[in-house]
Parts: structure tokens; sequence; C-alpha cells
């Protein structure tokens, strides 16, 4: 079923990750995501895998769900791990034709596959213990500068708060929809692509025909409400940095410095 | 032979994850061919889940549907002649409507059981009569219809596959007084000119005491009862706990009763209950209703 997915879906909790500000969370989802790939050897990578797997732990979201997010995107690993074992550079290890297998080709190949894992597991921390609403506040307060350059930054967060609130409304009535049309014999399981594409026809309309009228629905009730974008608005709950957040931000800073150090004084893993 | 007959029915939703619920629970219901059946329960009861199972939409996690004795899920390849059998109307079923003219979408069901286009335009112009979509209507573009007009469009694009089952989610849901009462009259007439087993589904206990011969009542994702219409209605004090009531008129007829007027225990609808209370206010003499 559709709803399955899970990659982007918000566990409500009261863990200390789901405390954190989320403009702290934002950022440092973003600083994880640079340090795992700035990781040139087995400790500081270690150390990194190991700062995610303590959010994870910290989050209390069941791991089951992190390694479902994990499963759409499992192709992908594998695809890029393998593209990049042939790829290496430096004495050969194997040799079968036209394909090397280099030291340097498994290391890299190792490093990009765990690489990508630990991305998506840190954005999933993100999105399982922030809500959209928490999340695209963050993202008008860390816009906001640019509004000086007359970016409209509030009504790009209010665009994307909106879209994120009706994926899930989209995706329930694509379902009802789809088993509305099933129900009059519509067989949208069988037949090449063609007439697959042909078979979304009668789900496509009904739902395009309901997104609209629940924008004209949804507009009518901002305007009732005197909605008038950005300007002199203020918010019902202002975010504001507490302990956890400093405590947080703390650690990470020195977790940088360490990273930094360790990253120059031990040698990279793959020599180029 | 019953036509419609579920074996230890059971849906459990997301299994093995912390959101696991069992929405229908060891269901055994037989439905008789030509019997129409009203299906009462709270929101969250499982009416809906049930519903879908039994044509094919949701398949059980465990037990049995079985279709004039055969079970549906035998061959899953051919759930698709199941939906043909049972056929299904959603709440608000105008949503599904997308072709170009109201004919060619009711059209839609007949021409995917494989039909031809003139067996298929027959049988949207049957079906478009019996819910009274005017000829002039069939031409236009769905979207210009009026709200009635759409959902009757919509209920004909299922009778127009002619099923043997015809389960009706909520068909009267968010239309006016009027479109109810046309909506509900047509389903009642439709049953009888075809004499077809029917189903509906519906929140109005007024609109299930006066369509259904038996009501089948659910309570926690189990089949309370399925019982004669009146029988059901007699039990006013267990269902209440389930958070449905009595219609309106049985709730008045009993009271009446209560107060010592000669009138009959379970009254499903407004006739009934005028075809009581008119001998006793002619017999009246001195301007008030004797007590016995």
């Amino acid at each position: 079923m559709i709803s399955d997915i899970t990659m982007g879906q918000f566990f409500p909790g009261k863990s200390v990750i789901h405390r954190l500000d989320p403009r702290v969370k934002l950022c440092l989802t973003v600083y994880f995501i640079v340090l795992i790939f700035c990781a040139q050897n087995f400790v500081t990578m270690a150390a990194t895998i190991f700062m995610c797997l303590l959010g994870i732990a910290l989050s209390r979201v069941p791991l089951k769900l992190y390694l479902k997010s994990l499963k759409p995107i499992l192709f992908i690993v594998v695809f890029t791990g393998v593209l990049n074992l042939f790829y290496g550079t430096g004495e050969p290890l194997v040799q079968l034709g036209f394909i090397t297998i280099t030291r340097n080709g498994i290391l890299n190949s190792i490093m990009i596959a765990v690489r990508i894992v630990v991305l998506i597991l840190i954005s999933s921390i993100l999105t399982f213990t922030t809500s959209p609403t928490q999340l695209t506040d963050a993202i008008e307060r860390l816009l906001k500068p640019l509004a000086l350059l007359h970016v409209p930054v509030h009504e790009f967060a209010m665009m994307m708060t909106i879209a994120l609130r009706f994926v899930p409304t989209l995706l329930e009535e694509t379902e009802k929809i789809m088993a509305a049309q099933k129900a009059r014999g519509a067989d949208m399981e069988s037949g090449g692509l063609v007439q697959r594409i042909q078979a979304l026809i009668p789900v496509l309309i009904p739902l395009f025909v309901s997104a609209f009228r629940r924008a004209f629905d949804l507009a009518t009730a901002m305007e009732s409400r005197c909605y008038h974008g950005g300007a002199g608005r203020t918010k019902m709950k202002v975010l504001k940095f507490g302990r956890v957040d400093f405590v947080s931000l703390a650690i990470c800073a020195a977790f940088l410095a360490a990273f930094i150090a360790l990253n120059i004084l031990i040698p990279p893993a793959v020599v180029r | 032979m019953a036509i419609l007959e579920t074996k230890n029915l059971t849906y459990t939703y997301g299994i093995g994850t912390p959101f696991e619920k069992t929405a229908v629970d060891n269901v055994s219901i037989a439905v008789e061919k030509g019997e129409f059946v009203g299906v009462i329960g709270h929101t969250g009861s499982g009416k809906s889940t049930l519903i879908q199972m039994l044509n094919g939409l949701i398949r059980p996690t465990a037990g049995q549907v079985l279709l004039a004795g055969q079970d549906i899920w035998e061959k899953p390849k051919e759930i698709r002649r199941v939906r043909f059998q049972v056929g299904m109307v959603f709440q608000y079923p105008e949503y599904q409507l997308f072709e170009e003219t109201v004919l060619k979408d009711i059209m839609f069901g007949p021409k995917n059981m494989g039909l031809s286009d003139d067996e298929a335009m027959e049988r949207a112009k049957e079906a478009a009569r019996f819910t009274d979509l005017k000829p002039s209507l069939l031409e236009k573009s769905p979207f210009e219809l009026s709200g009635g007009e759409k959902r009757r469009a919509a209920i004909a694009g299922v009778i127009a596959m002619d099923p043997e089952v015809l389960i009706l989610d909520e068909p009267a849901a968010g239309l006016d007084p009027k479109g109810r009462d046309v909506i509900l009259a047509q389903i009642s007439q439709y049953h009888a000119h075809r004499n077809n087993t029917v189903l509906l589904v519906s929140h109005s206990m007024e609109d299930i005491g006066r369509t259904a011969d038996r009501v089948l009542v659910m309570n926690g994702g189990r089949a309370e009862m399925l019982e004669p219409t009146r029988t059901v209605f007699a039990r006013g004090d267990q269902l209440e706990p389930m958070g449905l009531r009595l219609p309106q008129i049985t709730a008045i007829m009993r009271r009446l009763r209560a107060m010592g007027l000669p009138v009959s225990e379970t009254v499903l609808s407004v006739d009934e209950a005028l075809m009581e209370l008119i001998p006793l206010l002619v017999g009246r003499k001195d301007g008030e209703v004797q007590p016995k």
C-alpha cells in the first residue's frame, strides 16, 4: 500500500531529540551529512557513525522504522557501491578481462555505501522527530536573512507547509479513488506500460479535480481568517533555545574539533 | 444457499508495527439472495473494512468470503470478476467521476467487464433510467452536474454493471433531505425491480428502519447481531452502549406506549406510525386519546 512509505514521516514523542530546537536539528543534520562525506579515515568515519547511532538511540523511535526507511534506497546503495568497486586506482587485486578490482576500489565502494546509508539515517532522525510545521518554521527562520534581498521567505515557507500537510491527505485520497475505480473493474495490475499509464487516467483526473477543490477551500478558509502573508505576523510558538540545544551544540563543536584533528593526523584510508 | 457468506473473517491492519489493529474480528455472517440488509455501527466499528473485503478490494488476513459458495480468493488473478458481481458504491462516489461525458463514465464499469460499446451503452442508459438521470444530462460533462445529480451518476456507474450484490456505503451522506429521499427511494425501487441483494451502510437509523429487511450491527470489529430489522430495533438498550440509537419514530412510539397508548412495540417508519395512530385519533370521543 502507498501509505506504507515511512520516509519523511513524523513520529510524535518526547525524547531529547524531539525536544531539540528544529533549527538546531536542521543545522546538525546538514553538519553530520557534511562530516560523513569529509571523513577520510576509519576512525573519523566510525566516530561519525557512532554519533549517528547515538542520535537514533536517543530519538526513541523504533529501530525497525529506520531500517524500513532504508529499504527504498537499497538499490542505489548497491548500485553505487558496485560501480565504485571497478573504478579504484592502484595495484590490482583481481583482474578478470576488462574488470580490475583494487584495494582502493573495495574501500571506496564500502565507504560510499556507508555514507549513503548514514545520510539517509541522519535525515530520518530529523524527519521522524520533527513535525512538518516545526521543520518549515525552522527553514523560515534560518532563511530570514534572504528577506533583505526581497526573497519571499514567508510565502515560500507557507507553501512548503501546505505541500507537506497535504501529502498524506492526497495519498489517502489516491487510495480511495483507486479502490473506487477498482470496484468498477479498473485493472491496474496487469498489461504493458501503455495500458498501465492509461489505467492511471481514471485515478489522476479525479485526484487533480479534488486537489484543486481542496486548494480553493483552503484559500477561502485562509482568507476568511484574514491571512495576509508574512508582514507583521507573529508566531504562536516562538522558537527558543533551551539547555538541550546549548549542550548538544557544545558537544557537536567539541566533536568537530576532534574530527578535524583526527582527520588530518591519521592517514586517509584510500591512498590516492 | 446464501449468496454472500463470511467465515471467521478477520482483518488486522499494520501487522508487526506499533499500529497493529484488528478492524474486523472473526465475523461469520450469511446474506441470502434478494435480501436488503442494513449495516449499522459506530465510526470505527469495522463496517468499511468489512464491506471492502466482501468485493475483494481488501484481502482478509484470516477467514473466507464465499460468493455463491465459492471462496473469492481461490483464484486471486480473477478477483476482478468478483468485483463485477459484488458492486460497491463508496462514500461520496461523485469524486470518482472522470470521463468527458456522464454516459461515458457510467459505461466505464460495463466496458471493463468486456462488453461491446453497444451493450455497455444499453446498460448505461438503463442504469441512468433507474437513477432518474435525464437523457439530456448524459451528454454533459460530469463536472457540470449538481451535487445530487453527480451522486446519482456515480451510483448509476455501479448499477450499470448489473451486480448480483450491491453494496452502498452511506449513499445519502451530505445530500439535502429531498436528495436523501430520492436516492433511497431509487435504491429501494431498484432492489424491488431487480430482486438482487443490497447491503446498505448508513448512520441514519431512520433510513435503515424504513428500507432494510435485516440489520447487521457491527461493534468493535465484531458482528454483534444480524437479525430482522424489527428485532434489532426492539433492543434499544443493547444498541445504546454501542453508540447507536433507535430511529426517532421508533423511540417516540415506544414512549407513547410507555404512557399507555395501545401501539405496537417496535414501529419502523413514519407511515407505520400513522397507520397505528390515525385509528386512535378517529376513535377518540371527548377530544383526548384514551389510555387503555
